[in-house]
């Protein structure tokens, strides 16, 4: 189907049937009821598990094959947000154009940072293209939006204003970022039973722009160019010494990956109209990077689960408080209650980034191939008991290289 | 004359700090070849050693004075911190004033103990793995000891003052011959810099004329042969990160009174530490610290009102722009060596 084998045709039917029907799936608790709070089918968060799914997809088409570690991913997404917020104030509110140019915006911008970045490797590339991206964030938050020039309204952050031309918007339109008058807000309500399920016209956009970007990436990992940018991540020096140039390759990767950047940075403003500078700040590079190692890295599908585990996780987390919690211990004696309190206390709401970090630094040390290698794990620990024991997968599995003071 | 003389003087306190903590993470690169992104993080905990001992200090217990009442006729609840009433109020209140000071004694052995912790705990672990796995798994660790630091003291800068004594400024221009008020200079900053030579100058001698320095420094240049001498070369590796850990630690110590610390204060030097490193050359001492003072005082001269009207902006994007050219021009830095990460 497709021109994809079997087993991708099937992956790829899994994700849209579970995108498709993900605000049933995601709402599993009655609106009432007390696990209601774990509930994550509501428009905003499954637009962001959609968008972050996106970026993550396209972070990991670098990373993933061709090995390079990029720090400055979210430039590209500010990048795509800002040109986004610009149509919206220059021509109209309909998001077509304005992911259009996010996208190209973000591809001329990914072309030139990669062009430089990409002379050099390993670390110094790192370091690279954290420095751009710093550059980048320092100019949106203050030089670019002087009043002679106001490009990104420095700390406010873009948006769209009353007194903005908006040529081709007319009257009958909403007021609101819409495709051809479908306005991205307009939300159909199902209630059944205790249930209430949220269908939302923004989302279905996003979930149908992630299905065909999808598609896109598993062609691109298994088309010969896929293959090539593997060969750079195992041994870029052999690739050298057999006489071929690698630059355009991994230039090419770089930009595909920064496209993606900037679609998600479009989606990003077509959801809410809005763009600040804070989105291209390196923690937020960083969180990209968490997302694509959690999921599983050089996996197809693994970027995507990284994205909503953490997105949720995060949703979740950070509504959780003391009340919360104490309603959870209540069963145990007051004393371990008040204990089991105070233990978990600094990991929730505001805690988040901490219990983020301390996951992040656990997946690193014992799943380097995060959780698609955890799920691997598990099945072949089932599958043993009865088969032989397959030999390990390779490909997930940091390869051994010397020490640099060897 | 009198202008640039002030620019070169302004760029060297953020100068110290960018060359102090290079130094640093050029020592952990050099010796361990661990690219650590939590470098900036103990920056920051060192600098919430002087908060702490700011607080240990100014522990009180109240008693009730019936001499002195307040406005609404109650007798006043006073405050007498512990240190004064052990000292007598004179001394007692002289320490408390003096304690970021004091917190250098207090921030060495904490520092030497987190360096210590961290590289027996969670490094060691980390050298045969690829240098993405490294700078994934201290990254992880930044987030986590700036968490940790946030859950404990907030969110918003603390104020550490200096000594009364070092507070003010003095006209530097006056004793070099030029108008009175032509170059005035915070004393704090002055103390600053020549706090981080002394650090610099003690480091390098202690490379340079010990022997556990010549060890070191046969060490990184290579290992295994001084391995193969019976030499417990991972030992005093890890007391070389110990070491790194407290120049950080210091650089922080000191840097409160400059810039009130707060939890995200580390992050914030770290990329532009990165930049420094790189700029001066990776697995380079001496290129660290130049790289430092250089790029410090660059960033000074680009945020005169000359230079910002020229080229807006460019005081935000001097140093990235500086790293950029230099890696395309000279890939190994000001001073690199070659065959330092050239993989």
């Amino acid at each position: 189907m497709l021109g994809l084998d079997k087993k991708d045709a099937t992956l790829l039917i899994v994700v849209a049937v579970l995108t498709l029907c993900a605000p049933f799936i995601l709402n599993p608790f009655p609106t009432d009821s007390a696990m209601a709070q774990f509930n994550a089918g509501y428009p905003d968060l499954m637009q962001r598990f959609i968008i972050f799914g996106i970026f993550a997809i396209g972070y990991n088409i670098l990373f993933g094959l061709t090995g390079y570690l990029s720090f400055g991913h979210a430039a590209f997404l500010g990048v795509g947000s800002y040109s986004a917020v610009w149509i919206f104030k220059l021509f109209s509110y309909n998001v077509l154009p304005a992911i259009g140019l996010s996208v190209v915006v973000a591809a001329i911008f990914s072309l030139f940072i990669g062009f430089v970045s990409l002379r050099r490797s390993g670390i110094y590339f790192s370091i690279l293209t954290l420095a751009f991206a710093q550059m980048s964030f320092a100019l949106a938050y203050s030089v670019l939006s002087n009043p002679k020039f106001n490009l990104t309204n420095g700390e406010t952050g873009l948006q769209v204003y009353a007194d903005d031309p908006q040529w081709f918007h007319r009257d009958s339109l909403p007021d609101l970022p819409h495709l051809f008058g479908l306005s991205m807000r307009s939300t159909y309500t199902l209630d059944v039973g205790a249930w209430s399920f949220d269908f939302n016209a923004g989302y279905y956009l996003c979930a149908v722009i992630m299905m065909v970007v999808f598609y896109l990436a598993i062609r691109i990992f298994r088309s010969p160019f896929g293959m090539m940018l593997r060969a750079v991540k195992s041994n870029q020096q052999r690739m050298n010494y057999t006489g071929l140039n690698t630059r355009p390759y991994t230039l090419a990767a770089f930009v595909i990956s920064g496209m993606y950047a900037g679609l998600a940075g479009g989606l990003m403003a077509a959801m809410d109209p809005l763009a600040g500078a804070e989105r291209m700040q390196w923690t937020a590079s960083g969180e990209v990077v968490l997302m694509t190692i959690l999921g599983g890295t050089g996996t197809l599908i693994g970027p995507i689960l990284g994205a909503g585990f953490i997105k949720y996780f995060e949703n979740i987390f950070s509504k959780i408080n003391d009340t919360v919690l104490h309603e959870w211990f209540a069963l145990l004696p007051d004393g371990i209650e008040d204990f089991m309190v105070f233990i978990v206390h600094p990991f929730i709401g505001k805690g988040w980034h901490l219990t983020l970090g301390l996951l992040f630094m656990l997946v690193v040390i014992f799943l380097p191939g995060g959780l698609v290698e955890g799920g691997q794990r598990l099945s072949r620990l089932l599958k043993r008991r009865g088969t032989k024991a397959k030999p390990e997968d390779s490909e997930h599995r940091p390869e051994e290289k010397p020490h640099v003071a060897e | 004359m009198d202008a640039l003389l002030l620019q070169i003087l302004n760029g060297l306190d953020k100068g110290s700090a960018y060359a102090l903590i290079a130094l640093g993470l050029t020592l952990i690169f050099g010796t361990l070849g661990v690219v650590n992104f939590a470098h900036g993080a103990l920056f920051m905990i060192g600098a919430f050693c002087a908060v702490t001992l700011q607080r240990i200090l100014n522990l009180s217990f109240e008693t009730i004075d019936e001499t002195q009442k307040d406005f609404l006729g109650n007798p006043l609840k006073v405050k007498t911190p512990y240190v004064e009433s052990w000292f007598g109020p004179d001394l007692g209140s002289s320490i408390i004033d003096w304690s970021v000071p004091l917190a250098i004694l207090f921030a060495i052995p904490v520092m030497l103990f987190v360096g210590y912790a961290m590289e027996r705990g969670l490094i060691k672990h980390f050298y045969k793995r690829p240098h993405a796995d490294q700078i994934l798994v201290t990254f992880g660790l930044a987030i986590v000891l700036q968490e940790v630091v946030k859950y404990f003291f907030g969110a918003n800068p603390i104020q550490t003052p200096e000594p009364d004594m070092l507070r003010g400024s003095v006209d530097l221009g006056v004793a070099v011959g030029f108008q009175a008020n032509a170059i005035i200079y915070p004393i704090w900053r002055l103390v600053y810099f020549f706090f981080s030579v002394a650090i610099i100058g003690g480091i390098f001698s202690f490379l340079q004329f010990t022997t556990f320095g010549m060890v070191v420094r046969a060490g990184m240049a290579d290992r295994e042969t001084v391995g193969l001498l019976g030499i417990n070369i991972d030992r005093r590796f890890t007391i070389m990160f110990g070491v790194a850990a407290s120049v950080a630690g210091l650089a922080g110590v000191m840097y409160g009174p400059l810039n009130p610390p707060n939890y995200h204060m580390g992050m914030d030097f770290l990329v532009l530490s990165f930049v420094v490193v790189v700029v001066g050359g990776m697995g380079s001492l001496p290129g660290a610290v130049l790289a430092g003072f250089l790029l410090g005082i660059l960033e000074s001269f680009a945020s005169t009102t000359w230079a910002t009207t020229t080229i807006p902006g460019i005081n935000q994007i001097i140093i990235y722009l500086v790293a950029i050219i230099i890696l395309l021009t000279r890939p190994r830095g000001l001073m690199g060596r070659k065959g330092v990460m050239e993989d």
